[in-house]
């Protein structure tokens, strides 16, 4: 067997009979749907009670770092009543049939789960507490649970849950929507910090992630991409490659980035990845580019200038009359702003093993969307999405990147190619830097008009991005609620696109992650025209607490103002002081306000210390976590902006090699304090992953303004 | 060739090119995929193994010239007092996000207190620098270096958060 398959439904039960006693509760809880887009009446399995009185909860969702795979199980076994030592926890296989949405992206999985999750921990603790009332013949509502046991206080009976789940699996299951949920302030497990789950295992190197799949007779792919995006394979001569002893063959693909029927992806296969990577220099390809090569950063560069000087093709937002309204301010503000193409640089290259047999295809992938990967992988391997079984493995860094699948849809090529040989394809990082889903660039021209009394009452932007037929392509889009457009009674968000070769995807906190640098850097120029800082304007442009209603989310004026108002008290912040700076952003449904300490050491620019306000809901669902992934966030967006992060293209291919070439933030440069504070407000608790990285970017950049007087408009960030 | 090695204590024996590097040698001959594979170019740390007790990138060192020597890896690493010290720290400040680079952090972290056994914080970054943690776990990092020795944490442990302030009022 191999080592990291993750224990699916069936093996729940297989296993569940191997230990005699043990008992499955899982075809028992029905899920109601647990998204606006999921069926109705899906059948989870989240729950096995042990003999031992030792729970075990089935992790759905895929885990990037985030902490996911322990934070589903704890909104589970607070609702069970469980204590948490007696929680184990396992990966299930992708199966939304099973388990409802299994995505780690958007920060989705606490709203998204929140209700639904602790509805199945509710489930399976009234089923437990109906089974023991069957047993003492008495009434269910004299009977409370704590610690997997239930008692009878009056009578003093008590029962573990191993001792009842037999029973408790043939109660009839409650429905969902009916079952009673804590109280909160009876949560004991909610609120606290638990580590970790893997944590021990990776101090240990035990084999987790993708990469470390082993599966018996497993042979390995190492891939040769065209260079220009969208290219094809015209011809290749692999006389040299298969006269490599151990090579076994090439299998030409499409990765899913060109027409059906062309590929543009050539596999070598081995008997070593080490062997098949080498016997990449021997492989002579004839590619078909002609149509894409004319595509490079210098080229966007003028397009955009051009564009963004004249009239938008269209706008995604517009309210009362900014050109009016211009016109009859006392003060106008322009700037024009730009940011580069990012890769994802995870640090685990991607990669997916399959095996083909018997017209089935088995796949162990690090994907943060299977179920995006099982159907492109089923269209281009010519199967069902019922063919395919995907285990979910660790996955070594996520940030959007193994959102989308072309590593599972190739090896599921290669392996269908090869029946009956397990195949492990693997990028090497040149191939991971030059063919991935790239945060698409862009360029803005704002403008912005101040009342007499200061205020803001005009707002245009003119954004040139990527896109065709009058569309953004994936993660090029401006929202019509971005900040501040919702509280500016004059706006126009203007937007003009151009072509582009590549293939953009999500990186973390995706369109927020820019749209905060320019909208934040800039606002903070307009604060200094209106002779204010940028926290002040923000207060007073905000205005009373009220809901704002928007396309995706509902913006609230006061959750703002109250992490302001927290990272101005935390950080002392008295108005404009030199090395100082403040950004504030409302993304993945968080509101975070954050300051920046800098200081300038023989010219090299230092973070000293960043403070960090957060508005996430009336829980923090574990603190231990929530800290790691505010400093995660903090610490990528500050390497976005100050190392020198940026793709540059050539000829339609990316010129980027290794980290030599695209700089990741080093311990060095880390600075040495960040200090979180959450406010609790009475909403749902909303995901963490992704809304503390966009106000730090420009925070930072109003930082460097405020010591240097140098106004920085550009990504990354040009400091000496 | 046929290259003979220690590797955790144990005496190993494989078949392989002299050129394959050490990392692919523990990952596919010896079954040994706590070492990891980030950039094949010695720049992010990830492959980190220690080799006669120095510590080395395994990504940038053929099998040849381990030849004969010691090397010690993630899955042996706390077989000595100082490496289970440096393994246990990480564990009570739960460092990892993702956890892919940790094997490589950790390799670097116990040649550091080898070296240095009471390390300043500038010295923690500058030995570390050489690791790169892309989810950027490095306040973690940094404060479990310091408790693997016995230094005053700039953390708490895991067990003693959470430190997280909580303000502001409930809003209608």
């Amino acid at each position: 067997m191999t080592q990291t398959v993750a224990l699916s439904r069936r093996s729940f039960l297989v296993a569940s009979m191997a230990g005699g006693a043990v008992l499955t509760l899982d075809a028992s809880v029905v899920l109601a749907a647990a998204s606006a887009t999921a069926p109705a009446d899906v059948l989870n399995a989240f729950v096995r009670i042990n003999a031992d009185n030792t729970v075990t909860i089935g992790a759905k969702n895929p885990e990037i770092g985030q902490g996911v795979k322990v934070m589903l199980p704890m909104l589970i076994a607070e609702e069970m009543d469980l204590a948490w030592e007696q929680v184990r926890i396992e990966q299930t296989d992708a199966d939304e049939k099973l388990y409802g949405p299994q995505v780690a992206g958007g920060s989705s999985a606490t709203p998204r789960n929140w209700i639904p999750m602790r509805q199945v921990g509710a489930a399976a603790r009234e089923m437990l507490v109906m089974a023991a009332a069957k047993k003492w013949g008495v009434d269910p509502a004299t009977l409370s649970t704590a610690s997997g046991t239930v008692v009878q206080t009056s009578s003093g009976k008590t029962a573990t849950f191993a001792s009842l789940a037999k029973d408790a699996a043939a109660q009839t299951p409650p429905d969902l929507a009916k079952v009673t949920l804590k109280d909160p302030a009876a949560f004991k497990i909610i609120g606290t910090s638990k580590p970790g789950v893997d944590v021990p295992k990776i101090v240990k190197g035990e084999p987790l992630f993708g990469i470390d799949t082993r599966v018996p007779g497993m042979v390995h792919g190492a891939v040769v991409k065209c260079p220009a995006h969208g290219g094809t394979v015209a011809s290749f001569d692999d006389a040299g490659v298969k006269a490599i002893p151990g090579v076994l063959g090439v299998v030409a693909v499409n990765s899913g980035f060109v027409p059906e029927g062309k590929a543009d992806t050539l596999v070598i296969v081995a008997d070593s990845w080490w062997k098949a990577s080498k016997a990449r220099e021997k492989l002579a390809v004839k590619w078909d580019d002609t149509a894409v090569t004319s595509f490079s950063t210098a080229k966007y560069e003028i397009d955009a200038a051009k564009l963004i000087a004249g009239t938008p093709q269209t706008s995604v937002f517009k309210a009362g009359d900014p050109d009016a309204a211009l016109a009859k301010a006392a003060k106008v503000v322009t700037a024009d702003y730009e940011y580069p193409f990012l890769a994802h640089a995870s640090l685990e290259p991607q990669n997916c093993t399959g095996l083909f047999k018997d017209g089935k295809l088995e796949l162990w992938a690090p994907s943060q969307a299977p179920a995006g990967g099982r159907a492109e992988t089923a269209k281009f391997c010519g199967l069902t999405p019922d063919d395919l079984t995907i285990h979910l493995t660790r996955i070594g860094g996520g940030f959007g990147r193994r959102l989308l699948n072309d590593y599972m849809v190739i090896a599921g090529q290669v392996a269908k190619a090869m029946p009956g040989k397990p195949v492990k394809v693997l990028f090497d990082r040149t191939d991971d830097f030059r063919h991935d889903f790239y945060r698409p660039a862009g360029w803005h021209r704002l403008t912005a008009g101040l009342g007499a009394d200061g205020a803001l009452v005009a707002l245009k932007d003119h954004f040139a991005t990527f896109g065709a037929d009058g569309k953004p392509v994936r993660a090029a889009q401006m929202s019509p609620g971005e900040y501040p457009a919702p509280v500016v009674p004059n706006v126009d968000l203007g937007v003009s696109y151009m072509a582009t070769n590549l293939a953009t995807g999500w990186l973390r906190a995706p369109s927020s992650n820019a749209m905060a640098f320019v909208f934040q850097s800039f606002l903070d120029e307009v604060a200094e025209a209106a002779g204010l800082d940028l926290p002040e304007l923000m207060r007073r442009t905000l205005g009373e607490p009220r809901e704002i209603p928007g396309e995706r989310a509902k913006f609230h004026t006061g959750r703002a103002r109250g992490v302001i108002d927290a990272v101005c008290k935390t950080a002392g912040w008295k108005g404009r002081e030199k090395g100082r700076g403040f950004g504030f952003y409302f993304s993945h449904l968080g509101y975070f306000a954050e300051v920046v300490d800098i200081s300038m050491a023989d010219g090299a620019l230092k973070v000293d210390k960043v403070w960090v306000a957060g508005d996430i809901g009336a829980h923090v669902i574990n603190p231990l976590n929530a800290m790691n992934q505010a400093h995660g966030c903090v610490i990528e967006g500050l390497g976005q902006a100050m190392v020198g992060q940026k793709i540059v293209q050539e000829a339609g291919a990316i010129t980027a090699d290794n980290f030599g070439d695209f700089a990741l933030m080093r311990i060095d440069a880390a600075p040495r304090e960040i200090a979180v504070e959450f406010v609790k407000t009475d909403f749902p608790p909303t995901g963490l992953g992704e809304p503390a990285l966009p106000p730090v970017i420009p925070a930072l950049a109003n930082a460097i303004y405020s010591l240097t007087g140098k106004r920085h408009r550009r990504l990354p960030l040009e400091v000496v | 060739m046929s290259v003979s090695l220690t590797v955790n204590g144990r005496k190993r024996t494989v078949e392989a090119e002299a050129d394959k590097p050490l990392l692919w040698v523990l990952r596919e001959d010896l079954d040994m995929p706590g070492t990891k594979f980030g950039c094949g170019a010695g720049l992010c740390g990830a492959c980190t193994v220690h080799l006669d007790g120095e510590a080395v990138r395994s990504c940038q060192t053929p099998i040849a010239d381990a030849a004969g020597k010691q090397v010690t890896t993630i899955e042996g690493v706390a077989m000595n007092e100082l490496g289970k010290r440096v393994a246990d720290a990480w564990t009570a400040l739960d460092v990892p996000q993702c956890g892919y680079c940790q094997a490589g952090q950790i390799m670097s972290a116990t040649a550091l207190l080898k070296q240095n056994p009471k390390p300043t914080p500038d010295d923690i970054d500058g030995w570390m620098s050489g690791n790169i943690c892309r989810c950027a776990t490095y306040l973690r990092i940094r404060a479990a270096i310091r408790k693997a020795a016995g230094l005053p944490a700039e953390m708490a442990d895991a067990s003693a958060l959470p430190a997280i302030g909580v303000s502001g009022e409930q809003l209608a």
